[in-house]
């Protein structure tokens, strides 16, 4: 492997893996909050495959020599990060732990089926990804994504039907999630040469599609589209991240960090 | 006609009585004595609501577990025990129809404080140990337990018994590969892992709850075991579960955190300490060390989301299906 194209399969992989690792640790958050039983069981599901997905890719990432897996989800610092804004926000006020969590259901429901929609084109479009390894993983994870973007499908049809309060709030999540949403689109600074490698198609072309998907969805449930997908935040892909992030991984890896050197 | 009916009734408990002693298994639309329907009601309602409330204390490990593998598998396991509390509230749906009730009503139930979780969910977690010991020790009690009423004359309670049983050895397996690994590991992991035995032994025992009424001052034992929903006293199964599980805790080179604990050979049987039945009775009042918080979370995300219930329309007559 030539030593450039390294450097862009792992910048790549560095993308695909923090932002499943970041949406699937807040769906961790949720466990027990959600708004019924049978959800819990769903969401928790979903979860699992998604964190799955970002171990496969941390794990490709080992394999070309960067570290163990558990060091990369873990141990790297906020400014290393890759993952989309959007994905490090927080579920909503408060805190998982007793402290007074009021989650936003509406916000979950958008970021997330607007995050596997987006999944969706990407992992259609890595199954012609020049990098074989790429290619196989995104025809695994192709068999799980049409599940997920199901579920959160159903959600927001549901909410947004019903009309009232709900309906209000979903408009709300929809415009909040819409101004950072751009985020996932983004290859980052190096897009450029990760598309001439032939690893995934552009931001231009993704984007293309996932604004078809939506606007279907948006004409058919009667929502306005709301434009151009932001990137207010900044680009996560260039290392710009949130508090919400330092919070996310002094949690998730508070446990790893006491001693990264040995089995748990 | 009073006294008739009243004969009519006697024919029916002496027919039900004859069938659950041949071994024959009741279904949710048979006939049964009204005091059977309310032992089962209270026992699988209170199962129910105890999986979901069980799911908190590990649900306080579940994002910090330290690496890809352990967050996955935790994770697995909690949605198993949630899994399991939609199961069991099934099947406690069926037995509160006549009275007119649903899932609703138990939820109401539990915040009002009329509907209990089990007394081990009211304890602290401190460190990632505790949510290994938790699989390992807590859901091998739940084993004991559950394995006892395998065989119980309500079949819809055995047949789902059955199910969450099977998936209890794989969480006991799970809990189990966490102690072994701190067990083996650096000191401080092996000191975790000790303090946390040392923490939760008490509620190991009082798992299985009083030995007798006369300690705390009511037991459902004794009518459990009458309708054959279960077939061991308290203490019988604590001392399976002294026998099963002194041994392998040993094995593992902790030290239980009772002097008198001792296998009595004349008696048979193993002598321990006494837990705390007076904390035990207070957390039976919800006044356990992290009762009110547990309750809270649930109360809170329940008002949380009443906007989205609303919208489901399931607000009035929430999963009455």
């Amino acid at each position: 492997m030539k030593p450039q194209y390294k450097e862009e399969v792992i910048e790549l992989l560095y993308q695909l893996a923090d932002d499943d690792l970041l949406v699937s640790y807040r769906g961790s958050e949720w466990l027990g909050l959600v708004p019924h039983i049978e959800e819990d069981v769903a969401y928790s599901s979903i979860t699992q495959n998604t964190m799955g997905h970002a171990n496969i890719y941390y794990s490709l990432l080992e394999e070309l020599g960067e570290g163990k897996v558990d060091d990369l989800a873990h141990l790297r610092p906020a400014g290393e990060r890759k993952n989309a804004i959007i994905l490090e926000e927080k579920n909503g006020p408060g805190h998982w732990l007793y402290g007074e969590p009021r989650y936003d259901w509406a916000f979950t429901v958008v970021r997330n089926y607007f995050y596997e929609a987006i999944k969706k084109r990407k992992i259609d479009s890595l199954k012609q990804s020049s990098y074989e390894p790429l290619r196989q993983v995104a025809v695994k994870i192709d068999t799980e994504i049409p599940y997920h973007l199901m579920h959160w499908r159903t959600w927001f049809e549901q909410l947004v039907r019903a009309g009232g309060e709900a309906e209000e709030r979903m408009k709300a999540a929809v415009a909040r999630v819409w101004e950072d949403i751009g985020g996932v689109l983004s290859l980052g600074p190096n897009e450029e040469k990760i598309v001439e490698a032939g690893l995934i198609e552009s931001e231009a072309v993704l984007k293309e599609r996932f604004l078809e998907d939506i606007n279907k969805k948006f004409t058919e449930l009667g929502l306005k589209m709301p434009g151009e997908p932001g990137m207010k935040k900044g680009d996560g892909r260039a290392g710009f991240h949130t508090e919400d992030l330092e919070e996310a991984l002094a949690q998730l890896s508070e446990v790893y960090a006491l001693n990264p050197a040995v089995p748990w | 006609m009073a006294v008739s009916v009243r004969d009519a009734e006697k024919v029916k408990y002496r027919e039900f009585m004859e069938r659950i002693e041949a071994g024959e298994k009741i279904e949710a639309d048979d006939w049964m004595p009204d005091d059977y329907r309310q032992a089962l009601i209270k026992l699988i309602s209170m199962h129910g609501i105890s999986e979901i409330m069980g799911a908190l204390p590990e649900k306080e490990w579940t994002p910090k577990a330290p690496t890809l593998y352990r967050k996955l598998a935790i994770m697995a396991k909690v949605q198993d025990e949630v899994g399991h509390g939609q199961l069991l509230l099934r099947v406690a749906e069926d037995l509160i129809k006549p009275y007119g009730k649903t899932r609703e009503d138990l939820i109401q139930d539990l915040f009002a404080g009329r509907l209990k979780f089990h007394n081990v969910f009211h304890w602290k977690t401190k460190s990632w140990a505790d949510a290994g010991l938790i699989g390992w020790l807590v859901d091998g009690a739940a084993i004991i337990t559950q394995t006892n009423m395998l065989d119980c004359s309500y079949a819809p309670y055995a047949r789902a018994l059955k199910r969450i049983a099977a998936e209890e050895v794989f969480h006991a397996q799970h809990g189990e590969a966490i102690a072994v690994a701190l067990a083996t590991g650096t000191e401080e992991q092996k000191e975790m892992l000790q303090d946390a035995l040392n923490r939760w032994w008490p509620a190991l025992l009082m798992f299985f709850g009083p030995p007798t009424a006369e300690l705390t001052g009511s037991s459902k034992q004794e009518i459990t075991i009458k309708y054959k929903i279960r077939k061991n006293t308290n203490e019988e199964l604590r001392q399976f579960y002294l026998t099963k599980y002194v041994p392998r805790i040993q094995g593992l080179g902790l030290t239980i955190p009772d002097e008198t604990l001792r296998w009595d050979d004349e008696k048979k049987e193993w002598i321990y300490k006494q837990p705390d039945w007076n904390l035990f009775l207070k957390i039976t009042r919800n006044e356990g060390p992290m009762s009110q918080e547990r309750l809270r979370l649930r109360r809170l995300s329940y008002e949380n989301n009443a906007w989205v219930r609303e919208a489901l329309g399931l607000n009035t007559k929430i999963f009455a299906s």
